[in-house]
């Protein structure tokens, strides 16, 4: 095992261990939210679409290139946008909160 | 790699973990939206110093990404807040084809006799990539109603699954052992596609939320293991993140439902057929069903009504109406709660969203151990386009779909309004005992006119 492939191997173990300890409390009303954020997460798959179409030099790799680049920008992009938009929800509920207690609640 | 782009992907490491953290907490999930993208941002710039562009790839780079943006902005953007699950799947998908076909462009660069370190990252890609493409499709296509949401099922499907899987392993196999050719690999990849639609094809339309987290932490380590291939720290940590963290969430989420994810994934809703049969015999039964007049009064001389919300209000974007109808009920002197279901709506959360948006106050939405109890001390279950989550079938009926999944106790009500737009049977596909119970009264329509209708009658009443 090369040193570089033992840096990246330990990278991906420790990333494992972070990712579980990261959300481990996270409530049920974030779930959502927080599978389009991940998800927007994983569009970091752009950087490697760049990296194949930046040399792209034949009519294949182009194609390939041109598709990959295509798809993980839509990922990044409309990932954060998409889960913006839900979390927007969750502001407006905070901002509206104190006026609340106006209604009556017998309990 | 350089110092400054080494440290400049540390840094958009941590960005994303730090906000991972703020996203799971109510407070700072906005927040970490923001914080996650900059981190986004900074690994993007920290590449270009890496690349050395031909003329050709200039130019694709910038047509795709006006395309990816255009499509991912407009998309996002337009979608209804109802529509949201099955946009997470596409936007999903799309992230899965990008990583196969990095993996794609890869092996062709490698040539026949790559070194097992990159070939094998490069069709693990492959693989999971796909599969997390088609799969992600389907569950798409029915979240959006462009195919059934109920199973599909055909005979000896499991063996013809394992068949496929098979033979995607065989493919896997030769294009590490043997030769990294194109017709290997491209042999491996439509394989793998068509392994993805066969993989989510058995599984409900009510399961899609679960279906679609496993398949983004699946997108996370296709995009992982890309980065082995490409030698890439940004992509090795941000994918394994999200494959790790994507993966607690999926439990999570069936946790959610009280069902396992093997469960849900294999042999859940395999009994269709029977369950189909029930329902349509059961259109001949006779229902209950109520004047608007009437049923205000009810709601209006309660004590306690529990209002169940489901996919239906949020189809009819009827959030507004019903929070007009509890502030209607409040001042004759109701007292009025949600009772939300992990699942109401079609993904866990989705229903706290659609009434935040309403302005809901934060109190009265109850979850579904909290308020479970009450519901034999309230008068009224005013149920609001749900069906499943309230079918005591969960209960008593072993055979069917849904046995075991949690249920809201809506049946312990004294009285149940049942707002439906029809007979027709929910998401699984199955029959609702609860409609035909003698305290049931079913209200059709659409939940908004329905809803409207009876914030009049109440106020008359």
């Amino acid at each position: 095992m090369s040193n570089e492939l033992l840096n990246e191997f330990t990278f991906f173990i420790l990333a494992i261990f972070v990712g579980f300890e990261v959300i481990s409390k996270v409530p049920t009303i974030l779930h959502t939210p927080l599978m389009s954020g991940t998800n927007a997460i994983h569009g970091v798959i752009l950087v490697g679409a760049i990296l194949i179409a930046a040399g792209a030099n034949s009519p294949v790799t182009v194609i390939l290139g041109l598709l990959a680049v295509i798809l993980a920008t839509t990922n990044v992009v409309g990932g954060f946008v998409v889960t913006d938009r839900m979390l927007e929800m969750f502001k407006g509920r905070q901002q509206t909160k104190p006026a609340a207690p106006g209604s009556t609640q017998p309990r | 790699m350089n110092l400054v782009i080494a440290l400049a992907y540390l840094v958009a490491a941590v960005l994303f973990i730090l906000g991972l953290k703020q996203l799971s907490s109510p407070k700072g999930a906005r927040n970490g939206n923001f914080t996650a993208a900059a981190g986004m941002v900074i690994a993007l710039l920290a590449t270009f110093p890496l690349l050395s562009f031909t003329t050709a790839g200039k130019v694709i780079i910038v047509i795709g990404v006006i395309i990816g943006t255009l499509v991912g902005t407009v998309g996002a953007r337009m979608v209804k807040m109802t529509a949201v699950p099955q946009m997470v799947a596409l936007f999903n998908g799309v992230g899965g084809g990008a990583a196969a076909l990095v993996a794609v462009a890869e092996l062709l660069r490698f040539g026949a006799h790559p070194a097992f370190a990159q070939s094998f990252p490069s069709v693990f890609s492959i693989i999971i990539g796909s599969v997390s493409f088609a799969g992600s499709m389907v569950a798409f296509a029915k979240l959006q109603e462009l195919m059934t949401g109920t199973p599909v099922t055909y005979p000896n499907q499991q063996v013809v699954n394992g068949l496929l899987a098979a033979a995607v392993l065989g493919f896997a196999i030769a294009v590490l052992a043997v030769a990294s050719i194109p017709f290997s690999f491209i042999a491996l990849m439509l394989l793998a596609l068509i392994l993805g639609v066969a993989f989510v094809l058995p599984i409900g339309g009510a399961d899609m939320p679960v279906v679609i987290s496993l398949l983004n932490a699946c997108t996370g380590l296709a995009v992982a293991a890309s980065g082995f291939t490409l030698n890439n720290f940004a992509l090795i940590v941000a994918g394994t993140l999200v494959g790790a963290s994507g993966s607690l969430l999926t439990k999570l989420m069936s946790d959610a439902m009280g069902r396992s994810i093997p469960n849900i994934l294999f042999s859940s809703f395999g009994k269709v057929q029977t369950a189909v049969g029930g329902a349509a015999t059961a259109q001949a039964r006779s229902v209950r069903s109520g004047q608007v007049d009437d049923l205000a009064t009810l709601l209006a001389y309660s004590r306690r009504v529990i209002i169940v919300p489901g996919y239906g209000l949020a189809v009819a974007q009827a959030q507004h109406a019903a929070r007009e109808l509890a502030d209607a009920l409040e001042k004759k002197g109701v007292e009025v709660s949600y009772a939300i279901h992990p699942v109401a709506g079609r993904m866990p959360g989705h229903m706290n969203v659609l009434l935040a948006e309403a302005n809901v106050p934060y109190e009265q939405l109850k979850e579904m151990d909290q308020v479970n109890d009450e519901f034999k001390d309230a008068d009224v279950a005013l149920i609001v386009g749900a069906n499943d989550v309230v079918n005591p079938a969960a209960r008593s009926t072993p055979g069917s779909p849904i046995y075991g999944m949690p249920i809201l106790n809506a049946d312990q009500a004294k009285n149940v309004i049942f707002m439906k737009r029809s007979m027709r049977p929910g998401f699984a596909g199955i029959d609702n005992e609860l409609m035909y119970e003698p305290k049931t009264i079913m209200f059709f329509g659409d939940a908004k006119d329905s809803l409207t209708k009876l914030v009049s009658a109440v106020k008359a009443a």
